[in-house]
């Protein structure tokens, strides 16, 4: 129950302090409407020239952009800046702040963190998701909802696991500002459902970047695309990410020295 | 004209050795950045096939081969960004690059030919490895390839240019990036970087020819694929030049009034 407290304080904190800038919400939200706006053009501009992407409808693959920009959003909300601060504190050696105090460090660095105003990504997105719902105007059950949700909490922790494994990297090469622009680069795969790519990227997006977990199994949910195995096979992904990405860090942080040490 | 020759060349050396170090970086940078047009051409592969081989006279083939031109071209596309002026003049790291005996214009422009000549030589394993997975469909005649040589090269340095001139734009407004991202965004669209502009709804190929987007990336690109006249190529080469020197007016001007300004404030 700690865990929760300790998210919820440095929530409350991270907020107040956001809450100073108040016109950056307005700015987040230009940017948001605008990057949908963006993928809209592209998805009319294919939809001039056929009906459907590989079996996918418009609005079906409006769901995908959706989840896309909302998951996005969840990343740059609670993932990225976290990530972020754990690579400068390890450059900088001010990593000990996070180490000396009394509950886990990786905890403390995943939770303390988080920029409140890119919560307009995911409000956005769940916009676009509830707009090409309708469109769609098919019924969600009780079940598939369900099934979104968990995908979509499954997926976040798949993401959260190979980003902290990717920042992990710092403590080995310190240098390393470009890895997380790579993962924004693979991330854009993420529009469009996995299963239009090659057989080796498919792959890759599954297994190595799970980026098919994250948007397209969420989508499949809401398509009534998904088969229960799917979301067997992610719940197992998950868990095994969760502890590699533990043991990861529990290596990485013996590699740390500190600024003192 | 030989001071400026002797000048560019040393700061190529120079610029070169200092681009050079991350090259792991840089290559890791590269591969991601091809990342965003094999997405691209997974796509128009799918909606090219379920139209029954082609859309808007694109097949399979040409759509890779359009596709990995791209990467090519994106690298030889990539200017100073206009963001870099932030920190000049607002850090005052500018005056220091005054002081100098020749236009920062052209120190930024030199610079940037030695990191294109490393991008270029890291470009080659990507290319290939592209060629091999996709099975592009190219076919230039020789005068296709020594145009698009001259193409990528003339537009480039079109495009350094129009881009230096609106990274001046920092010296009268703060909020700048709201106008470079509407300036990227109209790029994105009209240059044939998102889709080849053929493909492009009538409007929006209309609106492209205001612009200069189109020549710096859809031309090459169209023109090393076979897709252009004579007659077109040497229109396009006439646009990049008329191009070129409204952003070296607009230089000369902006820079002139940008930096009484600048010494305004006291820098």
């Amino acid at each position: 129950m700690s865990y929760f407290r300790l998210f919820a304080t440095f929530l409350r904190v991270g907020v107040l302090n956001e809450l100073q800038y108040r016109a950056n919400f307005f700015v987040q939200l230009w940017d948001s409407f605008l990057q949908v706006l963006g993928g809209l053009v592209g998805l009319s501009i294919i939809f001039a020239q056929t009906g459907n992407l590989n079996g996918w409808s418009r609005p079906e693959l409006m769901i995908v952009m959706g989840v896309h920009v909302l998951v996005g959003g969840v990343i740059k909300l609670a993932i990225q800046p976290n990530m972020e601060r754990i690579i400068q504190d390890v450059e900088q050696g001010t990593l000990d702040y996070a180490l000396t105090k009394p509950e886990d460090s990786q905890l403390i660095v995943s939770v303390r963190e988080t920029r409140i105003w890119m919560m307009t990504d995911v409000l956005v997105g769940a916009g676009v998701i509830i707009w090409a719902v309708v469109e769609l105007r098919e019924v969600i059950g009780w079940l598939d909802a369900l099934a979104f949700a968990s995908a979509l909490f499954l997926g976040a922790l798949m993401i959260y696991s190979v980003w902290l494994m990717l920042t992990s990297i710092a403590f080995w090469a310190v240098r390393v500002f470009n890895i997380l622009e790579i993962f924004q680069g693979v991330y854009q795969t993420g529009r469009w459902p996995v299963g239009i790519y090659p057989e080796a990227m498919r792959i890759g997006l599954t297994f190595l970047v799970p980026i098919a977990f994250a948007v397209t199994t969420p989508a499949e949910a809401l398509t009534g695309r998904l088969n229960p195995t799917s979301l067997l096979a992610a719940a197992g992904m998950a868990a095994g990410l969760l502890v590699a990405a533990r043991i990861v860090w529990t290596v990485a942080l013996r590699r740390y020295s500190g600024a003192s040490a | 004209m030989t001071r400026y020759a002797g000048v560019y060349w040393a700061q190529f050396k120079a610029q070169l050795i200092s681009n050079m170090q991350y090259r792991v970086a840089l290559l890791l940078w590269l591969l991601t950045m091809a990342v965003e047009p094999v997405i691209y051409l997974v796509v128009w592969q799918i909606v090219a096939t379920q139209q029954g081989g082609s859309v808007a006279g694109y097949t399979a083939g040409d759509f890779a081969a359009y596709y990995i031109v791209w990467t090519l071209v994106r690298q030889m596309n990539i200017a100073l960004t206009p963001y870099e002026f932030e920190e000049r003049i607002l850090r005052g790291t500018l005056s220091p690059m005054l002081l100098r005996p020749m236009h920062l214009y052209h120190l930024d422009l030199a610079g940037f030919f030695s990191f294109k000549a490393v991008t270029l030589f890291l470009w080659i394993p990507i290319g290939v490895g592209l060629t091999l997975a996709f099975r592009p469909d190219l076919h230039p005649t020789g005068w296709q390839a020594a145009a698009f040589a001259v193409a990528i090269v003339t537009g480039f340095i079109m495009r350094f240019t129009l881009v230096w001139a609106l990274g001046l734009a920092t010296f009268w407004i703060v909020k700048v990036s709201a106008l470079f991202e509407v300036y990227f965004g109209l790029e994105l669209f009209l240059s044939g970087r998102l889709v080849p502009i053929v493909l492009l709804p009538l409007w929006m190929q209309q609106a492209s020819r205001w612009f200069p987007f189109q020549w710096s990336f859809g031309f090459p690109i169209e023109l090393l694929l076979g897709k252009l006249t004579v007659e077109q190529t040497l229109i396009g080469f006439g646009a990049q030049a008329v191009w070129f020197v409204i952003g070296a007016l607009l230089i000369a001007i902006l820079w002139r009034e940008g930096l009484k300004r600048y010494g305004a404030v006291g820098a």
